[in-house]
């Protein structure tokens, strides 16, 4: 696919603590097209939102390194660009949504005067200009033009997510990065603040990666679904690829551990113990002392992504259903 | 096995500078013995408020919690304490609510010490046995909280909630901060424990799945009222309240290509401070009228077993 406008390959991201290399991002690879919707689930722990800021070149460093890989977007690869070009991609390209909308806006400064400043930072337009497009995004969102000059804490959960996101368009990016967006929030208010994103996301023609730990969340809004597990997509395909032929035991686990709504099975099936330390992860397959499948092959060698059908890529040794 | 506890018009009422909040406003409802009640509910709706006011953490302010035939709300603080043994309660955040400077074996003792019943050997016995039974290994007895996830911080947290052998645990959004698979490992071992020892909960939770998992009767609430109360089946087939109607299809489901007819509420839920008389639902309800406006709905029974509080309920459902 020469014509994707983002393709990731190989990204390994690594942070160095005192105890030890955190191996938080081990070569993950995908692409993505215009317009579309790719969901990153995972645990906690599993590297999504690293993954999230390695895009944005916004991984702390120290402790955080991007050791390796490339990000082309629209042609380029980010990890070459100076840091002047990148803060130029920043914001205006890609632009991120926060999992926290209580922590992420300023808290001393008019949400009005939040998103004027995000537009004034990429765009020469003389104030008043800007002031007018920030009045448009408030009402995009929702939000009545005349609280432009209210403070984040004059708004409940909801209402501040909006304001993010009003503020994340502003400048009409190509491709959206949204970390956990209604994790925080109600399910009627989570319901709500969906709608908006996949509505705006329609008009702009925005692609966008989801990072969610919701598999329901993803059902309704992602056109792909990128399944992580200690820093590696351990599966990546369409919906209907991964909820309908899923195909890493890991995967089945995350789907055994939602209690099911219309099932009435009693007892839930967990994927059992806990995700390995990523600055101490086992030798061959990272999921191996988990799954119920493993065999010895899968304690010492780390297997290859194979290809189940185009575009569905499961990375395990022994997929659940080879046809 | 007959009602281990039965709630009467409980009332609950915060005094803030703009006015009375009431967090809990007539709520009733009777338990069985080995039953689960789960309640939903946005933030805000009263369900954490209650739970503690059930507990007598809170002083209720009105109506009566009959615990085992007697009622909480009229005892001593020495009785009091006693009844305490038979409910607990476990938190939602097993990051904020164990103390960190407390070992594991420290902290699932405390509640035993507490009542000096017990000599040290037996204290520690208690102790062992309590792990084994919520699983954590023997080796993290003298571990601090920070060494751990929140999965087994959690059984820690159960743990505690377990030792004195209590009848009645209010789980306060237990699986709320912990990941799905981790979710699914506490339910479970939440239902076993259930089924060996007879346990009695109040399940609070925001998660309709969660609570249709786990539950046997099923309790919405708005802003502080009982908006539909009905069996965990019933509940999930048929939904008469506008609300419960909304939040059903506001839940996102793990299943490609069916897309839901969503009802999407409009506004946000508001704060019950001073509430004029009417349906407290209604600034956001759909099929409000001007009754909804002006007079409280009464809980009232639409079919057997099934409570709803709406003036419309048989015009809406067609009953």
């Amino acid at each position: 696919m020469q014509d994707s406008f983002l393709d990731i390959k190989d990204l390994v991201i690594h942070y160095s603590t005192a105890d030890g290399e955190v191996e938080a991002v081990n070569g993950i690879s995908f692409s993505l097209n215009k317009g579309e919707t790719l969901g990153l689930v995972g645990e906690t722990g599993a590297g999504k939102t690293t993954t999230a800021l390695g895009i944005l070149r916004l991984v702390p460093n120290p402790p955080g390194k991007i050791l390796s890989g490339e990000i082309n977007f629209e042609g380029r690869d980010l990890l070459k660009l100076s840091e002047k070009e990148m803060r130029k991609v920043r914001g205006n390209k890609i632009s991120m949504i926060f999992q926290d909308p209580m922590t992420s806006l300023n808290p001393v400064i008019t949400v009005g005067d939040q998103i004027v400043e995000a537009i004034s930072q990429h765009y020469k337009m003389p104030a008043s200009e800007a002031v007018k497009k920030a009045c448009e995004m408030l009402e995009k969102v929702g939000i009545s033009a005349e609280r432009f000059h209210e403070y984040p804490h004059q708004f409940s959960g909801g209402m501040k997510q909006r304001v993010v996101i009003a503020i994340a368009l502003a400048c009409n990016p190509t491709l959206l990065l949204a970390d956990e967006p209604t994790t925080a929030l109600d399910v009627t208010i989570q319901a709500q603040v969906l709608e908006l994103m996949a509505e705006l996301k329609n008009e702009l023609n925005t692609s966008m990666i989801l990072i969610t730990h919701d598999l329901g969340v993803v059902a309704e809004v992602c056109d792909k679904v990128a399944i992580m597990y200690a820093g590696e997509i351990v599966e990546i395909g369409t919906l209907e690829q991964v909820y309908n032929n899923t195909g890493h035991p890991h995967t089945e686990g995350l789907f055994g551990s939602i209690p099911d709504m219309e099932s009435k099975e009693k007892r839930l099936h967990p994927i059992q113990g806990l995700m390995p330390d990523p600055s101490n992860l086992p030798k061959g397959c990272s999921f191996a002392p988990r799954c119920p499948y493993k065999t010895d092959k899968c304690e010492e060698q780390n297997p290859e992504s194979v290809e189940l059908e185009s575009g569905h890529l499961v990375k395990c040794w022994h997929c659940i259903n080879k046809k | 096995m007959g009602t281990i506890l039965e709630v009467q018009d409980l009332k609950k009422y915060f005094r803030t500078p703009r006015g009375m909040l009431h967090a809990v406003d007539g709520i009733n409802f009777k338990l069985e013995e080995g039953q689960t009640l789960g309640v939903v509910g946005e933030s805000g709706c009263g369900k954490s408020t209650l739970g503690r006011t059930i507990l007598h953490l809170l002083d209720s302010d009105g109506g009566k919690i009959i615990f085992d035939g007697k009622d909480i709300t009229q005892m001593t603080k020495k009785e009091l304490k006693e009844s305490r043994k038979e409910m607990q309660l476990i938190f939602q955040d097993p990051f904020s609510s164990l103390n960190p400077r407390m070992s594991v074996s420290e902290l699932i003792a405390e509640p035993l010490k507490l009542f000096r019943e017990y000599s040290k050997p037996e204290i520690n016995n208690k102790v062992s046995e309590l792990m084994e039974v919520v699983g954590l290994a023997e080796r993290l007895s003298n571990a601090y909280p920070h060494e751990l996830d929140g999965g087994r911080r959690q059984r820690i947290g159960i743990a505690r909630a377990l030792a004195l052998d209590p009848k009645f645990i209010v789980c306060d959004e237990p699986v709320s901060a912990l990941d799905v698979s981790i979710q699914a490992q506490i339910l479970n071992l939440m239902q076993d424990l259930q089924e060996e020892k007879g346990l009695t909960y109040l399940f609070i939770t925001h998660d309709l799945s969660v609570v249709k998992h786990i539950s046997n009767q099923i309790m919405v609430m708005y802003l502080g009222n009982t908006v539909e109360l009905a069996d965990h089946e019933e509940l999930f087939k048929n939904q008469y309240h506008p609300y419960t109607k909304a939040l059903l299809s506001a839940i996102p489901m793990p299943v490609v290509g069916r897309k839901k007819e969503k009802i999407l509420l409009k506004g946000e839920i508001t704060m019950p401070i001073d509430p004029k008389p009417g349906c407290r639902f209604a600034p956001r309800c759909p099929y409000a009228c001007e009754e909804c406006h002006a007079k409280d709905p009464e809980l009232v029974e639409v079919t057997e077993g099934h409570y709803v509080a709406c003036h419309k309920v048989k015009e809406i459902n067609h009953l």
